[in-house]
Formats: C-alpha cells, sequence, structure tokens
C-alpha cells in the first residue's frame, strides 16, 4: 500500500484544548493496559449476567481439557514410554505448554474475532476511542471461562513434580516459572499476529488456530516422536520449542532435539520478546492497511 | 485556526484499489475513487446535513474526518488536528453516533455504558455528571439506565447512543443516520436535543441521513456529494430550487372523478389517478396552501396528505438540470 501523502504538521500544534479533557501525555502502553482492564472489567459483568451459563461453561472448559491428558494416562496403560519418555516427563511438557497456552488464551484469545469485527464494520467503532485499538480488540470477548485450561494445565504440572525423579538444582526451579511465563509471552505473540493476519485475509482464523490450538497439542508431546522438519519448523519459523520443549528438557536433563546447544534452554524470554516485537510491527502494518484500504 | 474553519478540507480524495477475481487465480485491479477531490469549510458551531446517494462517498469522508480512513491525497484537519495521524487525540473532541452500529454493552444496564466512558475518556467526575443529568433530562433516558440495552427499543437505544457519544464534550458531533428506522415520536425527540445541543453548546453537527425531514428542521446549510464530489453546497431552499424538486399533494376524493383541473397558471399537474385517489406534484419552492384551496373549493374532497422529494429524486433532477 502506498504511503499516504506527508503533509505538514505544523497546523496540529495551534489546536486548542478549551476543555479538560484531553491527551494526558501518559505512555501508549499505560494506556493500553488501562482500556484492557477497562474492558474486561465489562465483560466480566456481562459474563455474571449469565452466572448459571458461566458455571456451565467453565467447568464445561475444565472437563474437555482435563479429557485430554486423561488420555495419555490411558495410552499409558499400555506402553511404559512414549518416544522414549515416561509419563511423568510427558506431564512436564504437556502441563508447562498447557498453562502457558491457557494463560495466554485467557489474556489475548479472543483476537481471533478480529476478521469478523473488520467484515462487519465494528472495528471503526473502535476506531473512534480515544485508547489503543490493540488493546480493545484484546479484551473483546474476554472469557473467564478460559480459566478452566489454566486449571487443568496447573493440575498437570502438579502432577509432574511431584511423580518425576529429577534433581532439582535452584535453577531447574527457576526454569518453571520461566518457562511458563516466556511461553505465554511466545503464545501472546503468535496471537496478536495472527489477528493482524486477519486484516488482510479476514477468514483467516483458523490459520492462526494451527499455530495456537495446534501448537500446544504439538508440545504436550515429546519433540522425538515427530518428523526432523516439523521440529525444526516450531523451531526456527514459529518458535514454539522455546515454550515447553527445550526449557523442559533442560529440566528433564534431556538431549536436544536437532543437537541444539545447551544454553538454547535460557533463550525463552529472549525468543518472547522479539517475537512481540514482530508481532507489534505486524499489528501495525495491518492496522495501517486497514486504514488505507477500509476493509 | 480560526472558528470559521472548524473543519477543513482541500482536495481531499481517496481512492481504493479494488482487486476483482476474474479467473481462478487472475486478479483485476482497478481504482475507485470514493472521495475525488473535496474541498469545503465548517465554522464551529454550524449544523449540516452532508447527504447523497447509497455509494457517493458519505461514509468515505467521515471515516476520514473521524480519522479511521487515512485519505489517499489532499489536506484535512478537524479542530486544527490532522485525523489519522492523531487519531486517539481527535477521539477526545469528537463524538460520532453510527446508526446502524450501537456502541452501548447489550447485556449490561445503560448505565455501565456510560461509567465506561467515563473512564476511558478520563471525563472529569463533575463534569461528568453535570452532563449525565442534562442527557438524562433531555432525552428522558431516567427510566432506561438500569435497563440491559438487548431491551431497549430501536429509539431508546439511538437515545442511548447519542448521549454516549456526548458525555466527554466533544467539539463536534459525526451522526451517520440518526433517526433511521426510528418512529415518529422518537425522530421528533432526537432532532430536538440535537437542536438544543447546538444552540447551548455550540456543538458543530455533521450529519448523514436519507430523510430531508432531518435537514428541513435541523440544517441551515446542505452538502450533496455524488460519485465522490461535491456537487451542491448551501440551503434547503436552494437545493430545491437547483433540483427543480416537486413535492407530492395526494389527494383522496369521494368517488372515482377525471383528472382534477388544477388551472393553468400553476405548475402544479396531476401525475397519477387511481380510483378516487390522485396525485398532484406541484415545485416544492411553492406553498401548498393556494393548491389545497383551489381543490377543496371545486372537489368532493375526503382526505389529503403532502408528500416531500426524497433525496435520490432530488439529485436525480440536478443532474438531469444540470446535463
Amino acid at each position: 500500500m502506498a504511503e499516504t501523502e506527508a503533509v505538514p504538521v505544523g497546523a496540529a500544534e495551534a489546536g486548542r484544548w478549551p476543555r479538560g479533557a484531553g491527551d494526558t501525555g501518559r505512555s501508549r502502553p499505560v494506556e493500553g493496559v488501562r482500556a484492557y482492564g477497562l474492558i474486561v472489567g465489562m465483560w466480566l459483568r456481562s459474563t455474571l449476567a449469565y452466572r448459571a451459563s458461566f458455571v456451565m461453561t467453565t467447568v464445561g472448559n475444565f472437563v474437555a481439557t482435563a479429557f485430554d491428558f486423561v488420555t495419555i494416562m490411558l495410552m499409558f496403560t499400555h506402553v511404559d514410554a512414549l518416544g522414549g519418555y515416561t509419563l511423568p516427563e510427558i506431564a512436564l511438557l504437556y502441563g508447562v505448554s498447557a498453562t502457558a497456552f491457557g494463560l495466554a488464551d485467557l489474556v489475548l484469545g479472543s483476537m481471533d474475532r478480529l476478521g469478523r469485527r473488520v467484515r462487519d464494520g465494528t472495528l471503526d467503532t473502535l476506531l473512534v476511542r480515544p485508547v489503543p485499538v490493540l488493546a480493545q480488540v484484546a479484551a473483546d470477548r474476554f472469557a473467564l471461562r478460559r480459566l478452566g485450561r489454566i486449571t487443568q494445565g496447573l493440575l498437570v504440572l502438579g502432577y509432574a513434580l511431584v511423580t518425576l525423579e529429577v534433581e532439582w538444582t535452584p535453577l531447574k526451579v527457576l526454569m518453571l516459572p520461566m518457562m511458563v511465563l516466556s511461553g505465554a509471552a511466545i503464545f501472546g505473540a503468535v496471537f496478536v499476529a495472527g489477528a493482524a493476519f486477519q486484516f488482510f485475509a479476514q477468514d483467516a482464523s483458523e490459520v492462526q488456530n494451527a499455530f495456537t490450538y495446534g501448537g500446544t497439542t504439538l508440545l504436550q508431546y515429546p519433540p522425538s516422536i515427530f518428523a526432523q522438519d516439523l521440529v525444526r519448523g516450531v523451531t526456527f519459523v514459529v518458535p514454539l520449542a522455546f515454550v515447553s520443549w527445550l526449557p523442559a528438557l533442560y529440566v528433564l536433563g534431556r538431549d536436544y532435539p536437532l543437537g541444539l546447544p545447551g544454553w538454547v534452554a535460557f533463550l525463552p524470554p529472549l525468543v518472547a520478546g522479539v517475537c512481540w516485537v514482530l508481532a507489534g510491527l505486524a499489528w501495525r502494518a495491518g492496522l495501517r492497511a486497514y486504514r488505507s484500504t477500509g476493509s | 485556526m480560526g472558528d470559521t474553519d472548524f473543519i477543513e478540507l482541500d482536495g481531499v480524495e481517496k481512492v481504493f484499489d479494488v482487486r476483482r477475481r476474474v479467473g481462478f487465480l487472475r486478479r483485476e485491479r482497478h481504482e475507485v475513487r470514493a472521495v475525488d477531490g473535496i474541498s469545503l469549510r465548517v465554522p464551529r458551531g454550524e449544523m449540516v446535513g452532508y447527504i447523497g446517494p447509497n455509494g457517493a462517498g458519505k461514509s468515505t469522508t467521515i471515516k476520514m474526518l473521524t480519522g479511521i480512513l487515512t485519505p489517499s491525497g489532499g489536506r484535512l484537519r478537524v479542530a486544527g488536528i490532522d485525523p489519522s495521524r492523531e487519531r486517539t487525540k481527535l477521539a477526545h473532541r469528537i463524538g460520532v453516533v453510527f446508526g446502524q452500529r450501537t456502541t452501548l454493552w447489550w447485556d449490561l444496564p445503560l448505565r455501565d455504558s456510560y461509567r465506561l466512558v467515563h473512564r476511558m475518556y478520563r471525563i472529569p467526575d463533575r463534569r461528568f455528571r453535570e452532563n449525565m443529568d442534562r442527557c438524562i433530562e433531555l432525552l428522558d433516558l431516567g427510566a432506561l439506565l438500569d435497563v440491559p440495552v438487548r431491551q431497549l427499543s430501536l429509539g431508546q437505544r439511538m437515545r442511548g447512543d447519542i448521549a454516549a457519544a456526548l458525555l466527554h464534550d466533544p467539539e463536534v458531533l459525526y451522526l451517520d443516520e440518526p433517526t433511521i428506522g426510528l418512529d415518529v415520536v422518537s425522530k421528533a425527540r432526537v432532532r430536538e436535543f440535537l437542536r438544543d445541543l447546538n444552540a447551548e453548546r455550540s456543538t458543530t453537527v455533521l450529519l448523514t441521513t436519507h430523510d430531508l425531514t432531518d435537514i428541513e428542521q435541523l440544517c441551515r446549510r446542505v452538502m450533496v456529494i455524488d460519485h465522490g464530489r461535491l456537487v451542491y453546497d448551501g440551503g434547503l431552499a436552494g437545493l430545491h430550487e437547483v433540483g427543480e424538486s416537486e413535492r407530492t399533494l395526494v389527494v383522496d376524493l369521494e368517488r372515482e372523478l377525471p383528472p382534477i383541473d388544477v388551472g393553468t397558471e400553476s405548475s402544479a399537474r396531476v401525475v397519477k389517478v387511481e380510483g378516487p385517489r390522485q396525485w398532484v406534484a406541484f415545485p416544492a419552492s411553492a406553498s401548498a396552501a393556494g393548491l389545497v384551496a383551489r381543490i377543496a373549493a371545486d372537489y368532493p374532497l375526503v382526505d389529503l396528505s403532502v408528500r416531500e422529494p426524497d433525496i435520490e429524486a432530488v439529485i436525480a433532477k440536478m443532474y438531469a438540470a444540470s446535463s
């Protein structure tokens, strides 16, 4: 898309502020987080307007995800190891990935509705408000029922920690919260990038789901059972391997896939940072394209 | 920045690149000039009707004025601000009501939506209460505040939306079809409120509408856009003259009669006869009184009504007259 013609900004500075409201000089991230909180509060209240429905969907969400791990446990009644990994080891991979994904899904999971908002034109109503659009889209349809998934992830993680036979070192202990938080950030960046893509292709939410929902399913199994090319893809292209595989393998004292060096286990925070910068750029490009094409 | 040019447009253009699929993968690109060089000035405190047929470029203009869309060319300022560059800064100073899309929270009481506006726009508490009280009184919202928005009628919701757009004291209010789908009473109430707002706060109002009565009752100035160009800018009366538009008198007689003899001196004429009902067209700029008196004197009259010309017809005539 061609850049719009540059126009002198001098005239804008002459603008007057006859009334108290307006530009507060606060930074955009702060404004964004505040707006996010305000809108989430409204959705929570909307949800609680239908209390019974909320309780049922939360429980349903928990049960549905719980069955997921029950399947794996059932599998282990017939085999002793999967891809060379024991049940507690798989539980660690599963718990980290599910909790990280659950957090990202809770905070940003409704961003895949952006395409619909673009199509029906309701995105415009967000663009005339004095707060960042990203925050408004992220908070859209905030669904507390997604706590169900996080609960399940934490339970599996707890099971892993109780049953694992690992020599815990301070570094390995620190690795746990780092994995979960960086992992959530990486998934979050994928959500934002996926939403940005919907500015260009309004029905692309399935593509995004392949990386988010599909990604978390993938990470719940050890890398040893997948083809090398797939493992390469989720390491170097969409770096989901940094969510749980690489740091968790460090905790388990296992060999890394693809012959990667040991220090990659400590990269997740950095990878998450880079992902967010890229996702932010993608978002800006998407929003700019929307504002020049209107569709 | 003078008050004489609160909204300024100089040769503003918006060109869309439309890609159309012509084969399996082949696509044809062509340009659509949705807004094709519009220049205008709106002083502070004016109430302007912005009209035109569907697809003429009305909403594209509004979207550029609110900063939603970036113009492809030209210069555009609202209150001295370039909307597309300082969208969020401008947002504090403008109010927008999209007739078809509510910004209210569907499942929550109306009151909650206003609380969000209060905090999102950081409206000082006192100011918020004053504005709230005023809107409650003038838009008659008192009984609706604790009702979930989904239970409101269309007219009630529109009133609720207008209030939501005004709580932060915008200097300019954009209304996109504010009376569409409303009943007569709701329409009247909305119009009255807008008149008061404009008179008391000298809020600049720009409204798009298909309802010429909105314009007649609210706006001294009308801008007509068609094919992305401003084709008329002036008073409503002038628009009727330029467009040579006609109003229609629908006359119900006691029985079927030959076409009414309207006399030779007036330019009125019978355009349609259907049983006892006849349609008499006359210039929109002329008074209906003389015509009605003449018909009432000579014919067994049961009922009559006057139909205003619709905007599409006026614009069509304008084109016919100029080409």
